[in-house]
């Protein structure tokens, strides 16, 4: 690794909510290649976190980042009223944004009035809004939007934030198909939401010590065809690499997609 | 972390290309808001446009770029010797230690808007329709460390009308943490109709120039503009004209969507912080650029905000109604506006504004009035609650 980049940081907890993988504890089989990857997606199931006027409004990208975000979160022990958050979507809510650009490319103008709710779903941060709300998280939280380098951009924002001072972030980087003809532009093969624990100090119950740096090597891909297609078809899948490794108490650097000439290398060392 | 150099920095909006224009237009007072008749719905509102867009065309190179917003970028990029001190930065550091941080809310969403008007029979998109490079959030961070020749970390950071204040934080950590030395933040962002027809949808959309603070204020106005700084670590000897990152706070409202904490406790917050983190104190502040959008609801959270810190004499004005609203590139337009006003010494008049609201209470100007300003607090805010406040100052106080 080129980069003088290495303070350390703390892996805590571990989120997964999708269609094709869902809750760490089952992910965690499949990628330790003990169980199989779901051949069927099944529906995101709704956050019950979520004030009632929120959940009705709430779309299915917010739920995927509240599903993983609290599974992390939760299982790290960590206090979500006072926890930082980094939010890394590439595409942020597809179906919203097909409904706003259906109604106004619509001949009828009375159609291209947008209701208020759809138009502040398509904020980017929509997702850590909600999830604001929903914890009565007064902390500081941003969103990236990196392409398919989400969330190797996540991990370097959250690194500058342990290195400046704060004690824990939560990282969640979430996905979701768009419908067509958008999707034919953009393949995202599968809704899913990665949330990563991170903790600027080690101590008890963590899982694992990540240093990171930049690298010209080409990324990790996963041994296993279907794993690989999540991978490759979608920004927060380029993780799964990541959680392979944790999954299976490997160490070592593991590389992971981030931009055309750049790649994000994660020593893992046991924590 | 802080203090950071904004060693060079440039704006492009509807009061034209360049500082230069910017400069006259604060000093004169002069608003760059015109009136624009929405196409078909035969709502009228103001908006600050950049005409110069319509007509232009990405040079060869970056012809698969092609968008409003990317051109847009590359305009504001080419004025003020910006590009060139970029390149003279990645000369010095190398080129993957120069980071791209820029906030932008639709990118270049405009493309899909038209895209979608122009399916084919089976509903498809046209062929020369781009995402990667034209609707991507991520496309004007990408054009932008292209144009530039950059290697380094790059991102955009889209947090609505907060966008492009929180990339300066965000560059000042990854600075801190050793990963790059130096650092392109910005905001770009233009008019399309998803922002058009959803703050219309909203009520939030003025149809007359936006009066921000004013008793009479009906809303915002939209604007369009392109706004670099690059930021360095601030060397030992400052130069007198340099002008500085002093500090930076981010907080979150956790109370609505669309509409803030009514106290402005989640603004109070970020402002409380970003003092700490300069280790400044209220009354080190001599003027506030406001994030004053001209809504009856956002301008008195931020008045109870900022008075309820700072008091009710340091001046403050929102510039929103000089350059419209440009939403995820406002924080960086006004940390521009923040920096002209310490160089040009002079405090920025919100010059659409009539009769202060009596039901606020900041000093707010009217017009441009020349004096001593040393520390400036600007700040942004935006859907989600998200909320972001700057600290700009002279190197010398």
């Amino acid at each position: 690794m080129s980069d003088p980049a290495r303070a350390s940081m703390w892996l805590r907890g571990i989120g997964v909510c999708g269609s094709h993988l869902h809750t760490w504890p089952s992910v965690r089989v499949i990628l330790r290649g003990e169980g199989p990857l779901p051949a069927q997606a099944a529906p995101i199931p709704l956050c019950s976190r979520l004030p009632a006027a929120e959940r009705r409004r709430a779309s299915k990208v917010v739920n995927l980042a509240m599903g993983a975000g609290l599974e992390a979160a939760t299982s790290a022990g960590l206090d979500m009223a006072t926890l930082p958050t980094v939010f890394a979507t590439s595409s942020a809510d597809g179906e919203n944004c097909h409904a706003i650009c259906t109604a106004l490319a619509s001949k009828d103008p009375s159609d291209h009035l947008l209701s208020p709710t759809r138009f502040h779903n398509s904020v980017t941060n929509a997702a850590a809004g909600y999830w604001a709300i929903a914890m009565g998280a007064m902390a500081p939280s941003t969103t990236l939007t990196t392409y398919d380098g989400c969330f190797a951009a996540a991990l370097l924002e959250a690194q500058g934030a342990l290195a400046t001072g704060t004690q824990d972030v939560l990282v969640t980087v979430f996905d979701a198909p768009y419908p067509e003809p958008l999707h034919s532009k953009r393949p995202i093969v599968s809704s899913l939401g990665v949330a990563l624990a991170l903790s600027a100090h080690a101590g008890p119950g963590r899982l694992a010590r990540f240093r990171l740096g930049l690298t010209d090597d080409a990324a990790d891909r996963m041994g296993f065809t279907g794993l690989e297609a999540i991978r490759c078809g979608s920004p927060p899948g380029r993780g799964l690499v990541l959680l392979e490794r944790i999954a299976r108490g490997h160490h070592g650097i593991v590389r992971l997609d981030y931009l055309d000439d750049l790649r994000l290398a994660i020593d893992i060392e046991p924590a | 972390m802080y203090p950071l150099t904004l060693s060079r920095f440039t704006l492009t909006s509807c009061l034209g290309s360049g500082l230069e224009a910017t400069r006259r237009a604060l000093a004169d007072g002069r608003s760059g808001l015109t009136h624009w008749r929405v196409d078909d719905s035969g709502f009228d509102t103001f908006v600050g446009r950049v005409p110069a867009l319509s007509d232009m065309r990405l040079p060869q190179p970056w012809a698969d770029w092609e968008c409003r917003n990317n051109r847009l970028a590359y305009l504001a990029l080419h004025q003020d010797d910006f590009a060139d001190c970029v390149a003279r930065a990645a000369l010095r550091y190398g080129a993957r230690r120069v980071g791209v941080f820029i906030g932008t809310t639709t990118s270049g969403i405009r493309e899909t808007e038209d895209a979608f008007a122009r399916r084919d029979a089976d509903g498809a998109l046209p062929a020369c329709f781009r995402y990667r490079h034209a609707h991507a959030g991520f496309a004007v961070a990408d054009f932008v460390r292209s144009v530039l020749g950059l290697k380094g970390p790059a991102t955009v950071i889209s947090t609505a009308c907060s966008s492009s204040a929180k990339v300066f934080p965000a560059a000042a950590r990854m600075i801190a943490s050793g990963t790059i030395d130096a650092a392109v933040v910005g905001g770009v962002d233009t008019l399309c109709g998803t922002t058009l027809f959803g703050f219309r949808s909203l009520e939030l959309l003025a149809q007359t120039p936006c009066q921000p603070f004013d008793v009479d204020r009906t809303g915002l106005s939209l604007g369009e503009a392109g706004a670099f700084v690059l930021l360095e670590r601030a060397a030992g000897a400052a130069a007198p004209d340099d002008v500085l990152l002093l500090g930076a706070g981010e907080s979150s409202d956790a109370y609505h969507m669309s509409t803030p904490h009514p106290e402005g406790l989640g603004a109070r917050l970020a402002i409380e912080s970003a003092l700490a983190s300069a280790r400044l104190s209220a009354q080190d502040i001599d003027y506030v650029n406001l994030h004053g959008t001209g809504t009856r609801t956002n301008d008195p959270a931020e008045d109870k905000a900022v008075t309820g810190l700072l008091g009710l004499r340091v001046p403050c004005s929102s510039t929103k109604g000089v350059t419209g609203h440009a939403l995820g590139a406002a924080g960086a337009v006004e940390a521009i506006v923040s920096a002209l006003a310490v160089q040009m010494r002079i405090l920025p008049g919100g010059v659409t504004t009539q009769r202060q609201d009596p039901a606020l209470h900041c000093n707010f100007l009217r017009a441009p009035q020349t004096g001593r300003v040393r520390r400036v607090l600007s700040n942004s805010f935006g859907f989600g609650g998200t909320n972001c406040a700057l600290l700009i100052g002279a190197a010398a106080a």
